[in-house]
Order: C-alpha cells, then structure tokens, then sequence
C-alpha cells in the first residue's frame, strides 16, 4: 500500500523508481499510467486532473505515455511489426507513413531480422526489445518502464539504457522501475525510492 | 505530471531516429532494399484473432439462422404468389349452378341461364359445363360407378367478367333467379375473402418466424461477442494501454464480427437458393406424379425465380447489418462497463 506519496516528474527529466520488492514500484507505475485509481488524493497528467476522466480523454492521454510491462504485454497473433506499430495504428495512421520507422527502431533494438515473428517464438529477451520499441514507436511524453532490462544480457541492457537517455534528451520523461542498482549508476539521475509504502526522492 | 512540446528528434548515432518516412527512405538504399522485402500490411490483420473455435461456430450458427429466415422469406413468397394466383383466377370469373329438381328441364334452364349471362353487361365468354365434365368433377368424390349415370347431378355455367365495372351482380342474381328458380350465383367472393384471410396469416406467420429467427440471431451475437470480449480481455487491455478509444475497439471487433456475419448469413442464404432450385427441379422431374400434381395444384410451379434469390440477399444483407451493430453495441456497452483503468 502506498501512503503520501507526492511528487512530480518533470518534463525532459529522467528518474529511476526503485524499492524492494513489493514495495510498490508497479502500483505507482500503474497509478502513473492512469490504469489505477489512488482510493485518495490527485492524480495529474498533463496539467488535467486525472481521477474521473472521460474515456477519450482517457485515451488521449495514454497516448502520449509509453509503458512498458513487465510481463511485456505482447498480442501473440500479430507479429514483432505489428506489436510495434500497434500505438500508431489506433491512433489511425496508414502503414504506409509509419513503416519505415517502426522497421529502423526494430533495426536499432537488434529485431530487424524478427519483424514477421509471432511473439511465442521470440526469446524473453526479444519479447522485452519488442515492447520496448512499442512504448517509444509513438514518441511519448512520458515513458514508463517496468524493470525493462530484466531480460537481455548486460551489453544490450546499457544499450537500451543508452536509448532511454537519448529519449530523455529529446524532451521524453523517463521513470524506469529496477532492481539493478549496477545499472543505475552508470546513470546520474534522480531516484525515487519505495519502502514500506512511503516514497523518498533522492535529486 | 508533464506538459511540454518535443523539439527535436533522436540522433541516428544513439538512438532510432525519429523521422518521417521519406526521409528514412532517402536515408539509406540498404533500407530501400530491405522494405522490398517486407510485403506484410499490418492494417488489415485483424487485432481480433481470427480463426478462433467460437468464431467457427458462430459463422456457423448464423449460416443456420441464415438459412432458415431465407427458407421462411421464400416460403411465404411462393405462398402469397400462389394466392395472388388464386384470387386472380377466381375474381376473373363467376359459376351459375343450376341444382336438379322436378319439373325442371336442365337443358332449357341452361340455355336461359347462358341467354341471361350473355345479355348482361360485364360478362364475356360463357361456357356450359358438360354433363361430363361435372362427372369427372365428382368422380375423385363419388368414384367412376355406374350409379353416377343415375344421380341427378347440378350443371354448371362458368361465365368470365371482363368488364367488373359494369356487372351488377345484385342485379343479375335476381333475374336468374327469377328466370331459373333453382339457380344459384356463386361469385366466389367467399373463397376470395377466405384466400385474403389465409395470405394475410401466412404473411403474419411467416413474418412471426422471421423475426424469432433475427431475433435468436441477435441474442446469439451478443453473447458470442461478450465470450469473444472475455476470450479477448488481454487484447482489449493492451488496445486500452496504447490509447486506442472505445470507438477504434468497437470497430475492431465489428469488422471481425461482420466478416463472420456476411460469410454465414452468405453461406445460408446461398444453400436456401439451391436447396429451393433443387426441389423445383425435382418436382419438375417428378412431372406426372400424384405428389407433383397436388403441389401444382395448391401452388402452382415451384419456381425459385429472382424473387428469392432477391429475399435471400435481403436477408443476408439484413443479418449482416444486424451482426455488425449487435457487435458494436454489445462491445461499447461491455467497455463502458468496464473499469475506467482497466486492470
């Protein structure tokens, strides 16, 4: 259970949400992604109050957040393309104006050959790159992402990591959800930190 | 939490460059070369899987309703042709029975009634029914006896109206019977009032079956489409993630839906024409047959024809307009009911 958290994420800023497990790190992400409803206090999002949104708007929101999920998420009966464009096929843009950059990023996270791969027989590691490439193939505002390295070896891990900076610079939010302290030091960056369901913020 | 415009676009060296496709394309011919290769177009995969048990059987059970609302549609055509049939006959004529009693000589009674017919304004062609003839009438009844050469059997004028306007039948039954006192004017008004009767509750039953059969067919989608919601939770969550709008899903399951509709409302519809081509077919082989010569007679020749053919693609079109708004109703109030988050 989380209790009086308070704080907020900055556009352009990069942050890692860390605890223990079970601390809360994917109800906050949740609470974050508009897809839980804190039983008190404020949520906003985007200068709007998000508790009680309409549906469209609620949908217009989450379009300008990227998750990504820790148990990925992935539809089995599309392919790693089609996963992958799948933010920008609801929000009703032809396949012809997107395919070339959903094939570069899927180039860039090492999918290029895997494009028509149904995600059963892709590997955890492939499953995870997929749905990274599928919460920033819309560009969003925010990215949220939960334990996104857990699956790849550590040279793709920087990689991605490298990635998730580059997006920050680019005027992205980035919270990342880890466990891997290593990681988190090759990054200086502020860290939100869950214990026993209390949040402390270290800039 | 952020409100803010982005600026610029990932570097090619460090991240995905983020550009518009004409771009990309003029970026690098080894790009070009490999788009060639890549022929998938995501846009029509459904994001409803497709080929599932449940859509098998669904197709299935709408090819069935299908079925049976084109057999009723065609049915009550071929009925209420065959009535119009009927009452077209009887309305183009009138019967003058001369009844047999003492005293009374048929034959000069039969010329009198044909005199009388034939000086009254509105009736045409008026023709005597033989003594055999009115036998081979009663024979189905009597059988071929001799006694039947015995039995005083009642005559018959049939007298064709081909000007209604001007018959005055009131009229003209009064003169008859002042001329003929055992004469009887039958317009067949009765069978017609009866024949209006009968097509109207062919009409209301057949519309009755109809509309239980639509009916069953719209319950039937409801419920395949919330099982295919349920079956589907996971897709409908991640389209939530990805900011898709209830109206993008409802479409998504509609065009799934409506694809399922036309193939079993089509594969109904098309089996109901053949099977109706069939037994028209069949009856015409089995000319001559007792069988074929009472269907003749109560309706006529059955024969498929564009009516239905014309009825069946009505209700084809109709269950698949039906499937496809059931679906979409059914999903926008399934996903209004849903929590606003989702999980």
């Amino acid at each position: 259970m989380l209790r009086d958290v308070t704080f907020e994420l900055k556009p352009n800023s990069f942050q890692f949400l860390t605890g223990p497990s079970g601390a809360g790190k994917t109800s906050l992400l949740k609470l974050m992604f508009l897809s839980m409803q804190p039983t008190r206090g404020l949520i906003k999002a985007f200068g709007k109050n998000a508790i009680g949104l309409e549906r469209d708007d609620l949908a217009r929101i989450r379009r300008k957040i990227g998750i990504v999920f820790q148990d990925f998420r992935l539809l089995d009966h599309l392919t790693t393309f089609e996963n992958v464009a799948l933010p920008l096929r609801v929000m009703g843009k032809d396949e012809q104006n997107y395919r070339a950059d959903v094939k570069e990023l899927l180039d860039w996270v090492g999918l290029g050959d895997r494009l028509n791969v149904y995600p059963p027989v892709l590997s955890g590691g492939e499953k995870q790159r997929t749905a990274i490439a599928r919460a920033l193939i819309s560009q969003p505002d925010l990215l949220l992402a939960d334990e996104p390295t857990g699956n790849v070896d550590p040279t793709l891990a920087q990689r991605l990591l490298r990635l998730f900076v580059e997006l920050q610079r680019t005027g992205t939010a980035v919270v990342i959800a880890t466990h891997d302290l290593p990681l988190m030091d090759q990054v200086d960056a502020r860290r939100l930190v869950l214990n026993e369901g209390r949040l402390h913020i270290y800039d | 939490m952020i409100a803010k415009k982005r600026k610029s676009r990932v570097s090619k060296n460090n991240g995905p460059a983020r550009a518009t496709a004409p771009r990309l394309a003029a970026d690098g011919p080894v790009f070009l070369h490999e788009e060639k290769k890549f022929g998938k177009t995501s846009n029509s995969t459904s994001i409803v899987p497709k080929g599932s048990i449940s859509g098998h059987a669904l197709s299935f059970l709408i090819a069935i309703m299908s079925f049976l609302a084109c057999l009723t549609v065609s049915s009550v055509t071929i009925v209420g042709d065959a009535v119009d049939q009927w009452k077209t006959d009887l309305g183009r004529e009138l019967t003058i029975q001369i009844l047999p009693a003492e005293g009374v000589d048929m034959l000069v009674a039969i010329e009198q009634v044909v005199g009388l017919a034939e000086a009254t304004a509105g009736l045409g062609q008026i023709r005597a029914v033989s003594e055999n003839e009115a036998r081979l009438l009663v024979e189905p009844w009597l059988g071929d006896g001799a006694f039947l050469d015995d039995l005083p059997l009642p005559r018959l004028i049939i007298a064709e109206i081909i000007r209604p306007d001007e018959l005055d039948l009131h009229q003209f039954s009064t003169a008859l019977i002042a001329q003929v006192p055992t004469a009887q004017l039958d317009s067949h008004r009765i069978w017609v009032d009866r024949l209006k009767s009968m097509a109207g509750a062919v009409m209301i039953v057949g519309f009755g079956i109809l509309t239980l059969v639509l009916a069953a067919t719209v319950l039937t989608i409801v419920f395949a489409t919330r099982a295919a919601m349920a079956g589907n939770r996971d897709t409908v969550e991640v389209l939530h993630f990805v900011g898709a709008s209830n109206r993008f899903i409802a479409s998504e399951f509609q065009r799934h839906f409506l694809l399922l509709g036309l193939k079993g409302s089509l594969t109904g519809g098309i089996i109901a024409v053949i099977v109706f081509y069939v037994l028209g077919f069949a009856l015409q082989a089995a000319d001559g047959s007792a069988l074929s010569a009472q269907i003749d007679a109560f309706f006529g020749t059955i024969d498929p024809g564009i009516g239905t053919v014309f009825g069946s693609g009505a209700v084809v079109v109709l269950i698949s307009i039906l499937t496809s708004l059931t679906t979409r109703l059914t999903v926008y109030r399934t996903l209004t009911s849903l929590h606003l988050g989702g999980s």
